[in-house]
């Protein structure tokens, strides 16, 4: 009897040969059906399907159930756990000393609203070229549930507990202090959510994608504004958004409806198919209008909230040699003798 | 011989930056020469330009080749309230701070009387002459000076002669002590350097204008003078924070991060400004470094963090406040073995207080700095040239060992002007430590990040984008094993912190060594770091002068402890350790490690008033536990 020996199927590769598994990481220790698990299953996929090599990217995170994650996606990438609320320091100097890096740096509502908040509001207003990811889920759940500094006036803990104190909106302080990719999305949407992360790749400078990203051990319940559930009735996507990459030079049908072609720095396309409301993201008074209003509506606006491009970033302001710094041969970083023996005689 | 003054009645210290010697014995009385040994002190108010003046007056001692010293004592302030500036010229070399005034130059109105009564008798008093100050003692030697009005004819725009008129002591002194006016003016030109050669005319005026009128009017009756020597031929003047600066830079430095904070901020601030010299691309016009004023101190470290373990040599620069704010992010750069160079320029704190004024206090705190079980290796430089070369040594400390190294300045080394051998360049090439490259991994197949293979507790590490799949491994603090995945297991983490003790031991033989002068004759030894060095060695000259105490001594210049300590102790009865705070923190630090043999040996000299030391303080504070 003779079976015909099916080959196995060949290994589904991307553009530069390396297969999924190759963009994976640790198994993860977050809880069932944590919202952060499908942001790290998308940052695998977006990696993979845009072809980075995984060693060029450097991920960085601070202090909280979203701050294991970096470890369960990328495993071939230098990851670095910081302290509570100040990956955005170690992220900036990892950045100085390699600009050729590709910074990732994710973080919770915990170390981006409350203990890191300057650290955030100093990345902004430097425009550091990375992308910047909060996983939002308007708790503390490693330290058992407490409100975070993102949950809504009259949210509910699972004790019933209500929230008395307004929520920091971080898209809007995105906006207005200067990052240059701003977008909110739902870790529910994997669509929406994988054009959002490929359009942050394809951006030069500083993106803030907040993602709301439902804790189900803590905040998954009735009353809270950050569940499952309150998401699919409250999420309104601005756009279908449809990510063109530079290196897939082909003309794409241009689908239905009224759509918005936006060319970024690396000549990637990004096309966004207008669903609610008409939102124009190179409009930044438009954007900050839209989150007040949506917010007043009660509705959760996600898409591509603002975009800007072509400002200068962090590292092309302060004039730095192409080459990274951190390897930079004696020759270069150590002065001739020359040189001091000058400095010595003015001193004399 | 010692001579009991009675201290004149009301005297305000608030402000004082003169402690009253009453054991003074002034040289000079009986009516000879005394030459190039004495202080000259210069009270003015903060924001009048006094600087330059003062600068000008201490060059020209210098360029006359006799060995000065200059600190300036200033308040919390920008402008207005009082200043004063010291110089101390001595022909032996000792020029740390000497506690008794010679030379007095009065020009704030607000001080002018608490200046000149807290004077011993016989000094010498360069006053406004407004002030009448001549009345308030009998024993002094007064020189009234109209200063407003000789400023006018050299300087006819109103409101610039704030700025000149202070040049005017400058030409009183040059007559007063017998300075070379060549060398003034030369002192003078350089100052204000060839951009500003106008400024430099009218000064000058200014400088001639002082001296035409002490030529004419006064009579010298003290008995200071200056004569030319020999002994600063070929040196430098430097403070000593653009000494680590330079230092840093020679060393290799590419990333520095910081936030303002006095007495640190001139350290970066002289840095820029010789990176933008010395360290831009020919080809490109880029620069070969970054500089970035960070939000606060927390900002400042976790940047020098994630650039030293991105492969940078990075560097930051502080003082106590800003190390309080830096302890979460050193303890996790001791745990997850990042390179970082911290200098800590040392000064009183916290808050508000006395935040101009020196301290060595912050030894406790940094060697054991954050939470957990933390060891940090301190250097401990004394000069300029000792800023220039042990800023090579912390780098390189840093990368060999993985580890945040300290530079323990404070202000009095690191704001005043000290002179110098100039520095020599560097004698060994930048020592980057264990970094695979993606050619090592290719080679090697993998590697473990923190496995000790060559039994020195440091393992190899990779940098962030080494384009090799087996490069990556992820850094956390201190919950890893050798291989770098993340474990709570009890014997994971104790053979981890195993190792990093194992690692700091290992740091012994590789820390710069003391600096021993051992002495046959002596049972006694004394044991210092840092600016204490200047008034120890004066001090271990009084002590034999005036008591025939013979002693050896030991200046430290590392932490972790080198096998000398020990031995040290060893050859001597009693070491009296020198500390510039309350809690005589380097003895404290010592008990940590000593065994009780050795502890019951110390003895504790601590001066903590916020001023430099001096000779006196150490002298009479061994004199009196020694019996003598």
């Amino acid at each position: 009897m003779s079976a015909a020996v099916t080959p196995p199927p060949p290994k589904k590769v991307n553009r530069i040969g390396l297969d999924v598994v190759g963009y994976k990481g640790g198994k993860t220790t977050l809880c069932a059906g944590c919202g952060h698990n499908s942001i790290s299953e998308r940052m695998v996929e977006v990696f993979f399907e845009m072809g980075i090599e995984p060693w060029t990217v450097a991920k960085f995170s601070g202090i909280g159930c979203s701050s294991k994650s970096p470890a369960y996606f990328l495993g071939m990438a230098h990851g670095f756990n910081a302290v509570h609320g100040r990956a955005p320091a170690v992220a900036t100097g990892a950045l100085l000393a390699n600009q050729t890096l590709r910074g990732i740096l994710v973080t919770g509502d915990g170390d981006t609203a409350s203990i890191g908040i300057g650290q955030f509001i100093h990345m902004l207003r430097r425009n550091v070229p990375l992308i910047y990811i909060i996983e939002n889920n308007g708790v503390y759940g490693l330290t058992k549930g407490q409100f975070s500094a993102t949950a809504d006036v009259g949210s509910k803990q699972k004790t019933g507990v209500v929230n008395d104190q307004p929520a920091i909106d971080c898209c809007l302080m995105g906006i207005e202090l200067g990052a240059t990719l701003v977008a909110r999305s739902f870790s529910g949407d994997k669509r929406q959510l994988v054009a959002i992360l490929k359009a942050c790749i394809a951006h030069n400078g500083l993106s803030v994608v907040d993602v709301i990203s439902p804790c189900t051990t803590f905040n998954d319940h009735e009353g809270s504004t950050k569940s499952y559930s309150y998401m699919k009735d409250h999420d309104e996507p601005l756009h279908e958004v449809d990510f063109v990459p530079f290196y897939e030079d082909i003309s794409v049908e241009i689908p239905e409806g009224e759509v918005r072609e936006v060319t970024m720095h690396d000549g990637s396309r990004l096309r966004l198919r207008k669903l609610g409301r008409d939102h124009d993201p190179l409009d930044k008074m438009g954007a900050i209008r839209l989150l007040h209003e949506s917010e007043q509506a009660g509705e959760v606006a996600t898409g591509i909230l603002y975009l800007e491009c072509g400002r200068e970033n962090f590292t092309e302001r302060l004039g730095i040699i192409e080459k990274p710094l951190a390897t930079l041969p004696e020759s270069v970083v150590r002065p001739p003798r020359e040189a001091l023996e000058l400095v010595m005689e003015e001193l004399r | 011989m010692r001579v009991l003054l009675t201290l004149p009645a009301k005297v305000s210290y608030i402000m004082s930056t003169t402690e009253m010697t009453p054991l003074a014995l002034r040289d000079g009385e009986a009516g000879q020469r005394v030459v190039n040994d004495f202080t000259i002190q210069v009270a003015t108010v903060n924001g009048s330009g006094s600087q330059t003046s003062n600068t000008v007056l201490m060059r020209s001692i210098f360029q006359m080749g006799i060995p000065v010293s200059g600190k300036n004592l200033f308040p919390s302030n920008i402008q207005g309230l009082p200043t004063w500036f010291t110089i101390r010229a001595n022909k032996h070399g000792w020029i740390g701070r000497k506690k008794q005034i010679d030379f007095l130059v009065a020009m704030n109105a607000e001080t002018g009387r608490d200046d000149v009564l807290s004077l011993t008798p016989g000094a010498a008093v360069v006053y406004d002459e407004p002030l009448k100050l001549d009345q308030l003692r009998a024993d002094l030697h007064f020189y009234p000076v109209p200063f407003d009005k000789l400023v006018a004819p050299v300087c006819p725009e109103a409101k610039l002669r704030k700025l000149v008129r202070n040049m005017i002591y400058d030409g009183v002194l040059a007559w007063l002590i017998g300075l070379d006016m060549e060398e003034v003016r030369k002192a003078l030109v350089k100052q204000f350097g060839p951009r500003k050669a106008k400024a430099a005319e009218m000064n000058w005026g200014a400088v001639q204008a002082g001296f035409e009128f002490a030529s004419r009017n006064l009579t010298k009756k003290d008995p200071y003078y200056v004569e030319r020597m020999d002994k600063t031929a070929g040196k430098i003047i430097i403070e000593g924070n653009a000494a680590c600066a330079l230092g840093a830079i020679f060393a290799g430095c590419t990333v520095v991060t910081w936030y303002p904070i006095t007495p640190s901020s001139s350290l970066v601030e002289s840095m820029i400004g010789y990176l933008k010299r010395l360290r831009v691309d020919k080809a490109s016009g880029k620069a070969t470094f970054a500089v970035v004023q960070a939000e606060d101190e927390l900002a400042a470290i976790g940047m020098v963090i994630g650039a030293g373990w991105a492969g940078a040599r990075a560097m930051t620069s502080t003082s106590g406040p800003g190390i309080s704010l830096m302890s979460e992010f050193v303890g996790l750069g001791y745990y997850a073995e990042v390179p970082a160079v911290i200098y800590d320029v040392q000064r009183v704190g916290p808050s508000t207080g006395l935040p101009t004024r020196t301290m060595q206090g912050d030894i406790l705190t940094n060697a054991l700095l954050s939470h957990g079980d933390t060891r940090h290796p301190m250097l401990f430089p004394t000069s300029p040239q000792e800023c220039f070369t042990m800023s090579q040594d912390a780098f390189d400390l840093a990368e060999h060992f993985q580890t945040p190294v300290f530079v323990m300045m404070d202000l009095d080394l690191g704001m005043n002007n000290w002179m110098s051998d100039p520095f020599p360049y560097p004698d060994r090439p930048i020592a980057r430590g264990k970094v695979l490259t993606a050619e090592d991994l290719e080679r090697l197949g993998g590697f473990e990040r923190y496995r000790d293979l060559e039994g020195d507790g440091v393992g190899y590490r990779t940098l962030p984008g080494t384009a090799h799949p087996a490069a990556a491994y992820f850094t956390r603090g201190s919950g890893h094993n050798e291989k770098a995945q993340y474990t709570e297991r009890p014997d994971d983490y104790v053979r981890n912190v195993d190792r990093l003790t194992h690692k700091f031991e290992s740091m012994r033989g590789q820390v710069p060594r003391p600096e021993v002068w051992l002495n046959e004759k002596a049972s006694v030894g004394i044991l210092y770091c840092g600016t204490s060095h200047y008034a120890v060695e004066e001090s271990r000259d009084q002590l034999l002068r005036e008591y025939g105490l013979e002693t050896s001594y030991f200046r430290l210049r590392a932490y972790p402890f080198t096998h000398e300590l020990t031995e040290f102790l060893d050859r001597h009865a009693r070491v009296y350790v020198v500390d510039q705070n309350r809690d005589a923190q380097l003895l404290s630090l010592m008990r940590l490690e000593l065994d009780v043999q050795h502890i019951a040996k110390l003895h504790s000299v601590r001066y903590y008033g916020g001023l430099p030391l001096d000779a006196r303080t150490v002298t009479d504070e061994i004199v009196l536990q020694e019996g003598l």
